[in-house]
């Protein structure tokens, strides 16, 4: 998806105009105080005249002046808009929960459109019932409601070979955490009723790519959802409308979209997105398959290249994002100083198996430059490793699966920038 | 873990889903069903449907159906996939992945252009033309002679290079054992920044920064320009219009070129083509539609292109052209404002 940014621009160069006139702002803003500031002293229109009805807008969409907020894709990344992939703006959202409109897109062969009423879902091969449900024999199963982060294999991929996107949309976006409704899929399996020889389930989407994956039956049987809502309303179609499979902390090529069938296997597949792609080469040039789980990772949202600081020294908080595919996160460090020294960020609430957290650490910042770095640790003793202790074991022809610890020079005047520290 | 924790846990095990309940939904799959829609092949050879075809065969077809993208030797067009070459490459700096290079099963080559090849019309096929093209990369990659006769039969006297260049996901033992350390003061003397995004600057700008960088080129060319100017908006010519378009034209850029140079690529050049007549360049080997076009004496006027570019393959049905389209009227008028001025 190409996006136009018609309103509320935060672009570099008008933050470099925004920053200039901030010096001046300071002043204003002391001259503002012995007049009063007009938007208190005067009458503002909205105070005076009516708003919208409410039969403005039946569905609603965010605010113009929030239109920046937007998903943005990095046009030399792939060969066309088809098959590609857009970022989520992290850097602007807060919380856990990523909203649908602006949650990050992967597709093969494009999001397709789908009606309910034309939905299949087919589950054969080992088992003892070939079967077929729609969608609405979906909804007749006992459902399920869990927050699980999404993430790209590939989120991050573009930092092996050093700094090279400005902003942690770019480098961090693609990742979203939903809360999904959906029917367990071994609930489903178990209708068919698995033969023994059963060991793996291939799972296909019905869009030209197919994208078809092999998972390992154990995965299949313990926490994979079989989802229809996130987020409490119908999956957006960019997202596999009517329903996309949930792959709790596995990578997101695995979170099958538009998933038309299930078949019950005694070998993997070994598709093309489980050989040629989504395998990551060595040094000496064997390449790990079946790399699966996404590892610990953290990174600081703001202040980012997209989110600077605004307001000049005093309290500044800063703030980032944390998750493990193996599971919940117990802890987060913040380095302000490219990693010499570290103290514990806050977590907004308990970390949970698969899904996001939130941290937060409120300094009073001393308007000094800044190396900001953040860490993350989960409950099974992982920590979060830095680019250099993962090119140590893996080489430098990686893609995939690069939860290194991320830096951003944050200098005097506010502004932040990727970079890479020794 | 308490005792009694324990028994839940095994409790919740025995009554794993094994043993659960059903719930009557659904119905059964019919074998025609299931024929229709499990097209996957293993490793193994499970599913391989009969047929076969070579390389001599697969040339022609590939040609056709894959050169767009992946070139006439299957070396890949600009980003799209290279599918030849790159032999012994993989412990080298950027590696060339190919079907020769990487791909360990010639399994998944057969199943992925069964399924999903050609893009923009996938399963299209014949499955002795899935042989034939399976074949033709085979011998791209100089590991068949070109008249090797690809069937179910014939699949694994195929050797793939690196079949054995795989292993299974060992992070447990080489990462996750030496990723728990948290050091928290003086952990290291000195911090010096070794690469800045802002150095490389291969950040997209956002659009609103862009027009603004753009803005003094525009007026200076302008003002040289001034002398040829009413000529120009003699012929109805809307430089604005053709400002937007020359970003739409970004879509296309892939496969076409235009302006002074310009030669044909994937796609032909598009100097001149509004109001050409079409498939007007000589030495373009076009898609069978457009030469019935061209004898019909059709003409690129812009009813013409604005209906192709909406909806490629329903105005010429069997084109080539794997673009899906430009959604909207604004983005498809601006683009044929922009062609009008390469005469």
């Amino acid at each position: 998806m190409t996006v136009s940014f018609k309103n509320g621009k935060t672009s570099r160069r008008n933050f470099l105009t925004g920053a200039a006139a901030a010096g001046a702002g300071t002043v204003a803003a002391t001259v503002a105080k012995a007049a009063g500031d007009p938007l208190i002293t005067e009458k503002q229109v909205w105070a005076q005249a009516t708003g919208d009805g409410v039969d403005a807008t039946p569905y609603g969409l965010p605010i113009e002046f929030e239109s920046d907020v937007v998903r943005r894709n990095v046009e030399w990344l792939t060969a066309d808009t088809i098959s590609s992939i857009n970022f989520t703006p992290i850097h602007a959202l807060d919380g856990t929960i990523t909203p649908q409109g602006c949650a990050f897109e992967r597709h093969h062969s494009g999001a397709i459109e789908m009606k309910k009423e034309d939905y299949r879902l087919m589950i054969n091969g080992l088992v003892d019932t070939p079967l077929v449900f729609t969608y609405e024999d979906l909804e007749r199963f006992p459902r399920e409601n869990h927050v699980y982060f999404c993430e790209c294999a590939a989120n991050t991929g573009m930092e092996w070979a050093g700094a090279q996107l400005n902003g942690a949309q770019f480098t961090h976006g693609m990742i979203h955490n939903m809360e999904y409704t959906g029917v367990p899929l071994r609930t489903l399996l178990n209708e068919a009723g698995i033969q023994t020889a059963g060991k793996w389930v291939y799972v296909e989407g019905a869009d030209a790519s197919s994208n078809g994956r092999s998972i390992p039956l154990e995965k299949a049987l313990d926490d994979v959802l079989v989802a229809f809502k996130a987020n409490g309303e119908a999956l957006r179609k960019e997202h596999g409308y009517p329903v996309r499979l949930v792959v709790p902390g596995w990578e997101g090529n695995m979170w099958v979209k538009w998933l038309r069938r299930i078949e019950i296997t005694d070998q993997a597949i070994e598709s093309r997105e489980e050989t040629s792609k989504y395998t990551d080469t060595l040094e000496d040039g064997t390449s790990r398959k079946w790399t699966w789980v996404m590892d610990a990772k953290s990174v600081v949202t703001s202040p980012s290249p997209q989110s600077p600081i605004k307001h000049g020294k005093g309290p500044l908080v800063i703030t980032g994002l944390a998750w493990s595919g193996r599971g919940a996160i117990t802890r987060v460090d913040v380095s302000i100083d490219g990693g010499k020294n570290w103290q514990e960020a806050r977590l907004a609430a308990p970390g949970t198996k698969g899904a996001m957290s939130r941290f937060y650490l409120d300094i009073n910042w001393d308007g000094q430059e800044m190396l900001l770095q953040s860490r993350a640790h989960d409950d099974t003793g992982y920590v979060q490793p830095t680019k250099t202790q993962l090119r140590d074991v893996r080489g430098l022809n990686s893609i995939y699966h690069n939860n290194c610890i991320q830096t951003w020079w944050v200098r005097p005047n506010g502004e932040a920038e990727n970079v890479e520290i020794s | 873990m308490s005792k009694f924790l324990n028994s839940v846990i095994a409790a919740t095990l025995l009554a794993s889903p094994v043993a659960a309940e059903k719930f009557g939904l659904g119905r059964t799959a019919l074998p025609e069903e299931i024929a229709a829609w499990d097209l996957d092949i293993a490793p193994d050879g499970t599913g391989l449907p009969a047929g076969s075809g070579n390389a001599i065969d697969g040339d022609e077809l590939f040609a056709e159906h894959c050169a767009i993208c992946h070139g006439d030797f299957a070396e890949g067009v600009d980003n799209w996939p290279k599918l030849a070459g790159g032999m012994d490459t993989l412990d080298h700096e950027d590696p060339l992945k190919t079907v020769g290079s990487y791909w360990p099963y010639l399994s998944t080559v057969f199943d992925y252009v069964r399924r999903s090849m050609p893009f923009g019309n996938a399963q299209s096929l014949s499955d002795d033309d899935v042989y034939a093209i399976t074949a033709y990369i085979l011998y791209s990659n100089d590991l068949i002679d070109d008249d090797f006769e690809l069937s179910k039969d014939t699949f694994f006297d195929v050797e793939m290079p690196n079949a054995d260049g795989f292993i299974i996901d060992d992070r447990a033992e080489t990462e996750y054992a030496v990723f728990t350390e948290a050091c928290m003061t003086d952990c290291k003397d000195s911090v010096e920044i070794t690469m800045r995004a802002l150095v490389l600057d291969v950040t997209p700008e956002e659009e609103g920064a862009e027009e603004a960088a753009a803005e003094p080129v525009v007026e200076v060319a302008a003002v040289e320009e001034a002398p040829a100017e009413p000529e120009v908006v003699a012929v109805a010519f809307d430089a604005e219009l053709a400002a937007e378009g020359e970003k739409v034209f970004k879509k296309c850029k892939a496969c076409h070129q235009v302006g002074e140079g310009a030669t044909n690529k994937t796609g032909p050049v598009l100097n001149g083509v509004v109001g050409a007549s079409i498939g007007h360049i000589e030495d373009f080997r076009y898609s069978k539609v457009f030469g019935q076009m061209k004898d019909d004496g059709m003409v690129w006027d812009e009813a013409n292109l604005a209906a192709f570019l909406a909806k490629p393959k329903d105005f010429a049905k069997g084109t080539k052209m794997s673009f899906a389209g430009l959604r909207k009227d604004s983005e498809i008028a601006s683009v044929i404002e922009y062609l009008k001025q390469f005469q």
